[in-house]
């Protein structure tokens, strides 16, 4: 059976405008986002409209996605690195209603990857779109709680606060003890929240060759990593910035480099690690990786019949 | 052995037609008419107007009807369908003087000119359940006719204080200034009154209540009187640039409330009063009361009051007003973050680690 998510170009709701917005407001999202790529990294002011999804369920995304969308992309929508989680399922759902446009599972095959708290594990290409679900843009708020503030503080490129942070964690933790939504200044200039990735996943948007935008929809803000683009994860000489690494491989396909979901399989403690990345995880079992508990065929993966 | 744990497109298939189920209930009873919740949950139906920020009692109606009386999820599907309106005209100011009257009352003049009118309100009734409203005996509701029309001439309390000097003149923007738009522009901070209004038009009432009610009880007391209040309609003009004269375009229900607050002058200004403004959609005057309390507290800074109380922090009150926001991201704990907790569980788990190492070195240092 193929995936729910692998649907064919349907025709459109004719109820709504494609992609919902109307063109006047496709056209406003679609300057901010030239904007944002301009000044990278810089969050740019939009007039974020209200959606029939709920503020902080990926509004923001939605609306980037929306903008640049059209008939002839293919769309894949994953929500914590999977395609059938059911706000992924929602989403993708709409864009189907309002646009018709292909969608699918597989990273390769789309030109725009709506995502909410992962980077796809394998590395998207030139031309490819990486749209981010963004609830807080502001990477200060959590020290800073006031926008007339934090505005000035980018201005004046005053990130010192945002140190003093990670060094506090320091001194107290002996380590930085932030493991998503990592600071990371873009093309050493603005200080950008990556939206809530694991830092697992930090190193994939440095000098990549896709355009990352980034929608925050409640707090109305667009910004950009345009393609090639520097970013660095903060850190200090002595304390180097690190990533998550686990002692246990995906028990599906066996991958040691991967991001890993810790499933807990009953009330004694028993958990087992699988990929968050579902289409990566797929790839590689199709291509012959076996994991630890990958072999039976009767404990075929979630959303694959066999 | 690997339990599907994330749902997919049946589950939330199956979950809509649940929900309609639910919505629906015992099909033994008959269902509600959107006309019924029209006619007969007026307050209901003027929340989600003013907070849906659109004025169609029959939209929100049936909003209430799909949301099963669930308001802000009604207010929800209201504005959900307004950013699809085209906007063809900009209204010219209502006239709230020229409003036909269904209520108007003043707690500052015992009398004054045009008198006051009760109008219909629950504030004089007791509050016992009546019983004979549970069955479909209640007999038909007939209203009392006045004897007398209402005086054509009703101007408003504030005015009146303004020829005296005694309030502080409130003076009209320049027209050619395009009024603040938050449905279509982002909020900015800090902004203009014009901004401020509407966040606390489209504002949760209750939000709205426990704040302007944090003032009265000492958190940045403002001092007020309820200059006046009116309820009623009021004509909806615009103007057609190929005509050259505002045509009138409807009647909307709104409810007026104008705050009067005492005021001690300072340097520059003379002790005069000063104003706190509400107005709400329909009849709503919990809501207008409580949006004028916040609108005069807001405006400690400006007046030169003392400030740090949170009705007095325009960021705070206008960035945490809008319940559709706030409901949202609120909710949204519910999405799974199974990527972001796993994270911190990485995190923990290594830092009881470093925890370990040092509770052992330490007693091993101890016992040496």
């Amino acid at each position: 059976m193929t995936l729910v998510m692998e649907t064919e170009r349907t025709a459109p709701d004719e109820t709504y405008n494609f992609a919902y917005l109307d063109e006047e407001t496709k056209r406003m999202i679609r300057r901010a986002i030239l904007k944002a790529m301009a000044v990278p990294g810089y969050q740019v002011p939009f007039g974020g409209r209200e959606m029939p999804l709920p503020y902080g369920w990926g509004t923001g995304g939605i609306q980037v996605t929306a903008a640049v969308i059209g008939p002839d992309d293919v769309l894949k929508v994953i929500d914590q690195g999977a395609d059938d989680t059911t706000n992924a399922v929602s989403i993708r759902r709409f864009f189907r209603r309002v646009t018709g446009v292909a969608t699918t599972g597989r990273t390769v095959e789309a030109t725009i990857v709506q995502t909410r708290h992962r980077i796809p594990e394998s590395a998207l290409r030139e031309g490819q779109i990486l749209v981010y679900q963004v609830p807080i843009p502001e990477p200060l708020r959590r020290i800073e709680p006031r926008e007339a503030e934090t505005r000035k503080l980018h201005a004046y490129r005053e990130y010192g606060l945002m140190h003093v942070r990670l060094y506090e964690d320091i001194a107290r933790f002996g380590r930085i003890a932030t493991s998503y939504d990592y600071p990371v200044m873009v093309n050493e200039r603005y200080l950008m929240a990556p939206s809530p990735t694991p830092k697992f996943d930090n190193p994939k948007m440095t000098a990549a060759p896709f355009l990352q935008l980034f929608g925050a929809g409640r707090e109305k803000r667009i910004y950009a990593v345009p393609p090639y683009t520097t970013v660095t994860s903060l850190d200090f000489d002595d304390h180097p910035f690190d990533v998550q690494s686990w002692d246990e491989v995906c028990a599906l396909c066996g991958a040691a480099d991967s991001f890993l979901d810790e499933v807990v399989l009953d009330d004694a403690g028993k958990r087992m690690f699988v990929c968050s990345d579902t289409d990566y995880c797929e790839d590689r079992r199709a291509a012959g990786h076996v994991g630890p508990e990958g072999a039976d065929e009767a404990d075929a993966p979630a959303g694959k019949k066999p | 052995m690997y339990v599907a744990v994330k749902g997919g497109e049946q589950a939330i298939e199956n979950s809509h037609r649940l929900i309609a189920a639910e919505r629906r209930g015992d099909p033994a009873v008959p269902e509600l008419d959107v006309r019924q919740i029209r006619e007969q949950m007026r307050h209901a139906v003027a929340r989600v107007m003013a907070e849906g920020s659109l004025y169609d009692p029959d939209l929100a109606a049936l909003a209430i009807k799909q949301a099963q009386g669930d308001l802000v999820e009604a207010i929800f599907l209201v504005r959900a369908y307004r950013t699809t309106l085209r906007r063809f005209a900009v209204s010219r100011p209502i006239d709230s003087a020229r409003m036909a009257i269904g209520r108007r009352i003043s707690a500052t003049f015992k009398d004054l000119p045009g008198g006051q009118v009760l109008g219909g309100t629950y504030d004089y009734t007791h509050r016992l359940l009546d019983h004979e409203l549970a069955g479909d005996g209640a007999g038909e509701a007939v209203a009392a006719e006045a004897a007398a029309p209402l005086d054509p001439e009703m101007p408003r309390v504030s005015d009146i204080l303004d020829a005296q000097g005694l309030l502080e003149a409130e003076m009209p923007d320049d027209e050619s200034d395009p009024v603040a738009d938050l449905t279509r522009d982002p909020l900015r901070l800090p902004g203009r009154r014009d901004q401020r209004l509407q966040n606390l038009a489209r504002a949760d009432e209750g939000f709205l209540l426990a704040l302007g009610y944090s003032t009265q009880r000492g958190y940045g007391r403002t001092h007020p009187f309820a200059g006046e209040i009116r309820q009623g309609t009021v004509a909806v003009e615009i103007e057609a640039p190929e005509l050259g004269f505002a045509i009138d375009i409807g009647d909307i229900e709104v409810t007026e409330c104008e705050l009067v607050n005492q005021f001690k002058g300072s340097t520059e200004q003379p002790p005069q009063f000063t104003r706190g403004y509400g107005l709400a959609f329909g009849r709503a005057e919990r809501k207008a009361m409580a949006m004028a309390l916040v609108d005069r507290s807001l405006r400690a800074a400006e007046l030169g009051e003392e400030t740090g109380h949170p009705a007095q922090d325009e960021e705070f009150v206008l960035s945490h007003s809008d319940n559709v926001e706030a409901s949202g991201f609120v909710q949204h704990l519910k999405l799974p973050h199974y990527i972001d907790f796993q994270s911190e569980l990485h995190l923990v788990r290594r830092l009881r680690a470093d925890f370990d190492a040092r509770r052992t070195g330490t007693d091993r240092e101890a016992a040496e």
